[in-house]
């Protein structure tokens, strides 16, 4: 058996079985880290009052506030009511189940405060070879650093908080090797979309991502991140990138990550966990990095995304594709580029990391957002939101006319009140392009920092590299 | 949750791929707390007009649609996010299955705890359903078919678990508290 090959999932999997799968029965699979936020919670928690049952491992959970809560400093801080009774009362449902079963808080107005995908990481928390779970989708994010981390309902959520534990048939896999360098002006996100574009909004269901070759290799732990945090726009609960020098890095010194003697201790245990060289995946797709451009979507789904000097395809009478351009007010054949925007959003789990608030910033440094253009810059953390201040970078988004917030998911999904208005375009920098997403009637562009920040200048959708 | 034998119901179709959870339920609503009176709010967006008036040109709408429990779907039904409030909505308007030709992973999981049953078929069987809404078809747990009103049977998968879960309804949650003094011997030889 230890002479067969492995891939990272793989061995992450095994390690967790509590019980394998049988004919009969889903494996049961132990889960290392639980991470909680008030809008999937409230249901879970009321659940186990139900049957009287407590959390059988508080400490491998942690909750935070980022779904429905305000981004507006007054709300947060200054004392002002949250301005959505319904999401008010979520914070206090929150405070009030975590005080009850034990689950340790970083509240509305605790210093580590963020969104739950952002903060993992960020504390340490996030591990190579451990499993992670949040009644969240973008959970898949934490694969990134080679954790197997996926999104669960409610009911599973309670099934954790019980017993530490999730009911699970085992997924395939999909290696997805990408080779060669991208281009000044492509970005992580750029790569992602170009990737989902092709794989198709549910190409990777029924299967765990692992992203593979040197391109992958080069990114930084911020841009890889980003990759895997859209693994389930392709339609995979998870996707991967193996531990390496760059994920040891990042993690060292970290607050909860192991320190001194323990590290080194751990390091040996995750130099074992990529792929080993012969292991088989399911499926493999292989990409070519030096062809992708920057990449902006068009339609109703991530999966509908083109260059972004490309035209809007024409789909012959497909009527869901017809209903996606009516939707988006776009007519096939015509560019994308210069296509008036009226929202701009620099947020969210996929892309409010401190890189990617810089790359925004140096697009807009010296310069100001276009006459009428609404434009939010939302910080991923209260972490990520105090080393940009630290920088200035919050006064570059502010003498360009854009409003600096507090951290949330916020305009991402227009939970908190944070919306785009009916019929208008919004450039975001978040993961999902579906009809209301960011209000009843909203348009979205799904595009990286850099093409959002040039296209806030410009007003109209623009090509970053024209504004170097 | 309730025994799920057997089913039969005309259907409702609504052939568009993709229909995401954004679509089932948007995200405005889901500040709840509990997991019920979702019904009300499904495909909100869809169903009423800027007023808030039903759509009469949706297929809920319909009065023909009124009573019916199974759900045909384009491919690709309950992409995008996790929230349960999807089934639950689902559910609580009165719907019981969805048949399609691709159900998104963690909508199929979240679905099957709550007694919602995600039935996946070929193409040719699923095209056949989106053409004649309100057909009057039959579900089997038990045997994981799908009876046509031709009276032809189609296979349909479903994990043995799910199944034995579905027709006793059986919660997940009382089998894996029952499997205690394993997840202790786990924690043990970690």
């Amino acid at each position: 058996m230890a002479s067969t090959p492995q891939t990272l999932f793989e061995k992450v999997w095994r390690a967790h079985e509590v019980s394998p799968e049988s004919a009969a029965t889903p494996a049961v699979l132990y889960i290392d880290l639980h991470l909680l936020h008030e809008v999937t919670s409230p249901q879970a928690f009321a659940l186990l009052r139900e049957r009287g049952i407590s959390v059988r491992r508080p400490e491998r959970a942690l909750a935070t506030m980022d779904h429905s809560i305000p981004t507006l400093t007054a709300q947060v801080f200054g004392g002002a009511p949250i301005a959505i009774d319904s999401a008010a009362r979520q914070v206090r449902e929150l405070e009030a189940n975590c005080a009850e079963f034990g689950v340790e808080l970083l509240g509305l107005q605790h210093a580590q405060r963020g969104i739950v995908h952002v903060i993992g990481p960020e504390l340490g928390l996030t591990q190579p070879g451990k499993t992670i779970v949040c009644g969240d989708s973008h959970t898949s994010t934490h694969g990134a650093l080679g954790a197997l981390a996926f999104g669960i309902g409610t009911t599973e959520v309670a099934h954790v908080l019980a017993t530490q534990c999730l009911l699970q048939s085992k997924p395939r896999t999909l290696g997805v090797n990408v080779h060669g360098r991208l281009r000044p002006g492509v970005t992580a996100k750029d790569l992602i979309l170009a990737i989902i574009g092709r794989l198709g909004i549910a190409g990777g269901t029924g299967h765990v991502i692992e992203y593979r070759g040197e391109t992958v290799r080069g990114l930084d732990m911020e841009e890889r991140l980003t990759v895997c945090n859209m693994s389930i726009e392709a339609g995979a609960r998870a996707g991967m990138i193996a531990p390496d020098e760059t994920t040891f890095d990042y993690l060292a010194r970290r607050p909860r990550a192991p320190q001194g003697a323990a590290f080194e201790r751990a390091l040996d245990e995750w130099r074992r966990l990529p792929t080993d060289t012969g292991a088989r995946f399911d499926r493999e797709v292989d990409f070519d990095a030096a062809a992708i451009e920057p990449m902006i979507t068009y339609g109703t789904n991530p999966g509908m995304v083109i260059p972004i000097g490309g035209s809007v395809p024409a789909h012959g009478d497909d009527p869901a594709f017809a209903q996606a351009l009516a939707y988006m007010g776009l007519t096939p054949g015509a560019a994308i580029k210069d296509q008036p925007v009226n929202v701009v959003f620099i947020g969210s789990c996929t892309n409010a990391r401190l890189s990617d608030l810089r790359s925004a910033a140096a697009v807009l440094r010296g310069r100001h957002v276009a006459p009428g253009i609404t434009m939010l810059v939302v910080p991923g953390s209260q972490d990520v939101k105090r080393q940009a201040e630290a920088e200035g970078l919050h006064q570059v988004f502010l003498d360009a006319g854009a409003q600096w917030r507090e951290s949330g998911c916020s305009m991402c999904l227009g939970m908190n009140g944070d919306l785009v208005g009916a019929g208008q375009y919004a450039i975001s920098t978040s993961n999902r392009n579906f009809e209301g997403r960011q209000g009843k009637g909203a348009r979205t562009l799904l595009a990286s920092p850099v093409t959002a920040a040039a296209s806030a200048v410009r007003g109209r959708v623009t090509d970053p590299r024209e504004l170097t | 949750m309730e025994p799920f034998t057997t089913l039969r119901s005309r259907t409702v179709v609504l052939p568009a791929a993709n229909i995401d959870t954004d679509q089932i339920i948007p995200a405005r609503y889901l500040t709840t707390t509990t997991r019920t009176g979702l019904g009300g709010n499904l495909f909100a967006d869809w169903r009423y007009d800027a007023q808030g008036a039903p759509r009469a040109d949706f297929a809920l709408n319909r009065p023909e649609a009124q009573g019916c429990s199974i759900l045909v779907a384009g491919r690709n039904f309950g992409c995008g996010s996790s929230r349960e409030h999807a089934p639950w909505a689902l559910y609580d308007y009165g719907l019981r299955a969805v048949v399609s030709t691709q159900i998104a992973d963690i909508f199929r999981s979240n679905a099957l705890k709550n007694g919602f049953l995600p039935v996946v078929v070929d193409e040719p069987t699923s095209a056949w359903l989106i053409a004649h809404p309100g057909a009057d078809i039959a579900l089997d747990v038990a045997a994981g078919t799908l009876t046509l009103p031709s009276g032809a049977a189609v296979e349909f998968p479903l994990e043995a678990f799910a199944r034995h879960c579905l027709l006793h309804g059986v919660d997940e949650l009382g089998y894996l508290l029952a499997r205690g003094e394993e997840i202790t011997a786990y924690e043990r030889r970690r």
